[in-house]
């Protein structure tokens, strides 16, 4: 699996990204800067990191989703090509217009550290193939605004094709207001495009993958999109 | 030429700075306040002295970047 981790002024998160493609991937990634124009040849997936790309100013990913790169990966989601958009780049993705939502300032106006419980909702995408459907992993969040809203008739087509992969949830797996940290609708905490090729998620799988890190329970994301580009080759 | 766009949060969207900021004020015990919406406004300086020019360039800024127009409206004023 060839990626690339986009990189922008006041990302953060880039490291641990290049990281964990290295360990699982067994591959170093394409550290990409947000001014070029091109991805590397034959870049099977796009990382867009968390951080806080130039400050959050005007609003979380305005200015990053519209970086010269952009385009670049525009054109590779068109394509097909995958893409991983943690935190910040689910903010980046969702301004870039790559998923749909926004992400609001969480709903208690404090900023969210800690681990969370998510709902693996499919296990049939690129994505979510080292899971099982139900399964509750157990990953860290990081953000200020990770409230995601959407129009009732994207939340109603989101929900009715499938296209909530991960949901707060409670460590048994059940949906309750208590566990949704930062108050988004229906639990969301990661969606994927219409096409099924780009993934935005709040937590950060990157940074449980290690038995030092204390869990490995975001190895399955990795491991499943390198088992996703063995058997496609 | 100078202009202001002003950014606000649709009517059916949850603002929880405005409420806070509502919060805050009513303990600062200032009197009526009713609700707080909060928003952004961006002076911005126009060259040259084609108005309607300005008015289509401020749009084209409020759509592309200034607003969020998920969320968000704007308004464009050119002031002169």
């Amino acid at each position: 699996m060839k990626s690339a981790v986009l990189v922008f002024p006041g990302i953060n998160r880039d490291r641990d990204m290049a990281r964990a493609l290295r360990l699982i991937a067994g591959r170093e990634p394409a550290m990409v800067w947000h001014a070029d124009r091109a991805l590397p040849p034959g870049t099977d997936l796009v990382v867009i990191p968390g951080g806080f790309s130039y400050g959050d100013y005007l609003r979380c990913g305005a200015i990053a989703a519209r970086a010269p790169i952009m385009d670049a990966v525009r054109a590779f989601t068109v394509k097909g090509g995958l893409v991983l958009a943690v935190c910040n780049g689910f903010q980046i993705a969702c301004e870039a217009g790559l998923l749909p939502g926004v992400l609001m300032r969480n709903a208690q106006l404090r900023f969210i550290c800690r681990d969370v419980y998510l709902r693996v909702e499919r296990s049939d995408t690129p994505f979510t193939r080292g899971y099982n459907a139900g399964q509750v992993i157990r990953v860290p969040v990081a953000h200020g605004e990770g409230n995601y809203i959407a129009d009732g008739e994207t939340i109603a087509r989101l929900e009715g094709e499938g296209r909530v992969l991960f949901r707060y949830s409670s460590p048994d797996g059940m949906i309750d207001p208590d566990w949704n940290h930062n108050g988004a609708m229906n639990a969301i905490a990661g969606i994927i495009n219409a096409r099924g090729n780009v993934l935005g998620m709040m937590p950060h799988p990157e940074n449980h993958i290690e038995p030092v890190m204390g869990r490995t329970d975001g190895r399955g994301l990795f491991a499943g999109l390198v088992d996703h580009f063995q058997r496609a080759a | 030429m100078k202009a202001r766009v002003t950014v606000t949060l649709k009517s059916d969207i949850l603002d929880p700075q405005g409420k806070a900021i509502e919060g805050a004020l009513r303990s600062l015990g200032v009197r009526g306040v009713a609700s707080v919406r909060q928003g952004k406004v961006f002076d911005i300086e126009i060259e040259g002295a084609d108005r309607a020019g300005a008015e289509a360039a401020l749009k084209t800024a409020a759509e592309k970047l200034l607003a969020n127009t998920v969320i968000e409206n704007y308004r464009v004023e050119v002031t002169g």
